[in-house]
């Protein structure tokens, strides 16, 4: 394996596959924090060169974490379907993103299966964002819950009613406003702000009767640890659609999360069992760059390999949605707006490359040195890529995260300037409702939760939800 | 609001009342969406320009951003620290931009502000009080006086002996655990400001540990959250904590090991 190039009469020299990973990673300053990045700009591009040298095989033969001290690294390379693989290991990376480029979707489909994590994160980092947008284009992962995401033409949202306190009333009058922007055919999902199984399986019964009642197909979901839910499963308490945790790229950092790849499968299987959905796809994973090295377990791995790696472990429970929540862990892991927007386009592409059904949280906090406009740019760029789905959420504000992400009037805006639709069930029940007309456009009464009330007046001469 | 206007002022957008207002253009029932705005703080009924926000809406949102990245990015005004004679230690961050990357260096001091420390300050106090800039100097600044007071009273009505108080500069809260060791504090207090959230630059925490140590994980630390006249007012949090104080004293430990 070649580690070394010279770039305008220097000598670059590499340690191992690792190092060559994270010195051609983008700059990020949670690479920096971890005192692994490129210390200028002309190494990162002599790690780039270097990289695009390596072949598939030699990044399959060197996982970032060896595969007796993990199992997400087992887990990954026991999935890998040999047929696929040996097409493929021959390429170099720099083959692989020009096979990428210039390949149809089909041609992308059937090499999928031979693909690791490390190929997947290697090949991102010689991708410009045009390029990740250009690609993902072609790669189009449908899923099936209550309804099927991913559909080319369609941009679906979550529906993040999120409340300080978990208030049911306040948590539903964020629901009603935002289905009267046809905001929620991903999932309605609420990130609780207490993790006690009363109160998720409460709030787990309180969308399902609204979905119910104003027949709304679409999937409910509460974010509770993933335990909590297993619990609540066990117990009956609640209809779940979906399951919802957040994954980590490696054994050691999984642990700070609670979970590992056997807690996941129990999980997993008893959801198939208990779950209050019709389709195959029933989990729901969140992810986000710089959680391993958070939590200590990034093995000295970049936080781009590490993100790569949630996706292997995310696709072996064949989800409906996978978001990552791109701007939500801070800026001494993504900066600015600059990496936000970087980390976003590369975390979608990765997903939608790994085969699965990638929406994104398109977000920042305020410790970060980005703003509103940034998020609307790539919130911009992520539906020209096809993803699947971002959040909708009053004003753009998370009363009970603190950071800001996408609004009602974002999905809104983003389907209009593309000419995307929701999921085909969902927007025709928008437009049953009154909310949506023929083009798919919001009407005149949509913006309005009391437009409710109108509704059931109309219907029954009850009081409204 | 009126009032100034006529006196020649455009009206004041980071009024909270101005949250409360509804932007929708003939709702179908003003009733329920006045009910349903008062049941969150979510920014709900703001209506619509096309499928844009309204102009109003826009400003509004910028103002609270805007004096969310002015609380985080500007250095703490240190005059009332001063007044109120605290002792003054740095970590070993250098600037705010320091402090935003690298969070392993405002955990830390350098063994010289140790050993000052360790010279200067009262030892084996029964409470360690910290102030700590965090990512709000603004927090402090608004609250500090109220709750200190408080605490002050109380803990020199149980007979506490109070260390000397000190503020940290570029803190983390990770340096409660190093001054306590330093110093062999009993309880260790810090008020540190909170990363802000929207129009909230004024949010402070208080964190108490028995025993503050290094070697012990983040979950010894009891917290009070949210401190700001709009959340837990800093009179009432006060109040809260020479409770909790009072309780960390007699359980001899605090945090996940405490069962409140």
């Amino acid at each position: 394996m070649k580690l070394k190039t010279n770039l305008f009469g220097r000598t670059y020299a590499f340690r191992d596959v690792k190092d060559v990973l994270a010195k051609a990673n983008e700059e990020k300053s949670g690479d920096m924090l971890a005192g692994i990045a490129a210390s200028g700009n002309v190494e990162r591009v002599a790690a780039k060169v270097v990289l695009a040298e390596m072949t598939l095989q030699e990044l399959r033969e060197n996982p970032v974490v060896p595969y007796e001290e993990d199992d997400i690294t087992r887990a990954d390379q026991n999935a890998v379907e040999d047929i696929a693989y040996q097409k493929i290991k021959g390429y170099t990376v720099g083959d692989f993103r020009e096979f990428l480029l210039g390949a149809t979707e089909a041609e992308i489909a059937a090499i999928r299966p031979g693909l690791t994590a490390e190929m997947v994160a290697a090949v991102t980092k010689l991708m410009s964002n045009m390029d990740m947008v250009y690609a993902a284009r072609k790669m189009h992962v449908e899923a099936t819950c209550n309804t099927t995401i991913g559909r080319p033409g369609t941009l679906s949202s979550r529906l993040q009613p999120n409340h300080a306190t978990d208030n049911p009333a306040g948590i539903m009058a964020s629901v009603l406003e935002g289905i009267s922007y046809g905001v929620g055919d991903a999932v309605i999902g609420l990130n609780p702000a207490v993790d006690t199984l009363d109160s998720v399986a409460d709030v787990l019964k309180e969308f399902k009767a609204f979905m119910e009642k104003w027949q709304l197909p679409t999937q409910n979901c509460v974010l509770a640890h993933v335990t909590t839910q297993m619990k609540v499963l066990e117990k009956d308490l609640a209809p779940m659609d979906l399951m919802f945790q957040s994954l980590a790229g490696s054994e050691v950092a999984s642990r700070a999360f609670g979970i590992n790849v056997a807690l996941m499968d129990e999980a997993y299987a008893i959801m198939q069992e208990k779950k209050s959905s019709a389709g195959p796809n029933f989990m729901y994973f969140e992810t986000g760059q710089g959680s391993e090295l958070s939590s200590d377990g990034h093995h000295g791995a970049d936080q781009l390999v590490m993100e790569a790696r949630c996706y292997a472990f995310a696709k072996r429970y064949h989800p409906f949605l996978v978001n990552t929540v791109v701007g939500f862990i801070g800026p001494e892991y993504l900066y600015d707006g600059r990496q936000m927007i970087r980390a976003g386009l590369e975390d979608h592409f990765m997903g939608k490359l790994t085969g699965i059904p990638m929406g994104c949280d398109v977000c920042y906090t305020n410790h970060m040195r980005a703003d509103q406009n940034d998020l609307e740019n790539l919130a911009m760029m992520l539906a020209m890529a096809d993803c699947n789905y971002i959040m909708g959420i009053p004003g753009g504000d998370d009363v009970m995260l603190m950071y800001q992400t996408t609004s009602y009037h974002d999905v809104a805006a983003l389907r209009r300037i593309t000419g995307k639709r929701p999921i085909a069930e969902f927007a025709r029940r928008m437009q049953e409702l009154g909310i949506f007309d023929e083009q798919g456009h919001l009407t005149e009464i949509a913006g309005d939760p009391s437009l409710f009330y109108a509704l059931d007046k109309k219907l029954a001469g009850g009081i409204a939800v | 609001m009126r009032e100034k206007e006529e006196a020649g002022f455009v009206r004041d957008i980071s009024q909270p009342e101005i949250k409360d207002k509804i932007l929708i253009e003939s709702p179908q029932s003003l009733e329920m969406v006045k009910r349903l705005k008062k049941s969150t703080n979510a920014r709900l009924g703001v209506g619509r320009a096309g499928d844009r926000y309204k102009t109003e809406t826009l400003l509004k949102f910028r103002a609270d951003h805007a004096i969310a990245q002015d609380a985080i990015w500007t250095d703490i005004d240190e005059t009332l620290i001063d007044e109120m004679g605290f002792y003054k230690v740095q970590t070993l961050v250098q600037d705010k931009e320091e402090y935003v990357r690298r969070p392993d260096r405002g955990r830390v001091f350098s063994s010289e502000t140790m050993e000052a420390m360790k010279r200067d300050c009262i030892h084996d106090p029964d409470v360690q009080i910290v102030v700590a800039d965090g990512l709000s100097g603004f927090a402090i600044n608004a609250n500090l006086k109220d709750i200190y007071a408080i605490m002050m009273d109380g803990f020199a009505e149980k007979g506490y002996r109070v260390g000397t108080p000190i503020f940290v500069r570029y803190s983390r809260v990770a340096t409660m655990d190093k001054i306590s060791e330093a110093l062999g504090a009993t309880v260790t207090i810090q008020l540190i400001g909170e990363r802000p959230g929207l129009a909230t630059g004024e949010s402070m925490s208080v964190y108490m540990a028995y025993k503050a140590s290094s070697q012990k994980p983040e979950s010894q630390r009891t917290v009070v959250s949210n401190i700001y006249q709009q959340g837990i007012p800093p009179l009432e949090a006060g109040a809260q904590v020479v409770h909790l104080t009072e309780v960390l004293m007699r359980e001899k430990k605090s945090g996940v090991e405490l069962k409140i």
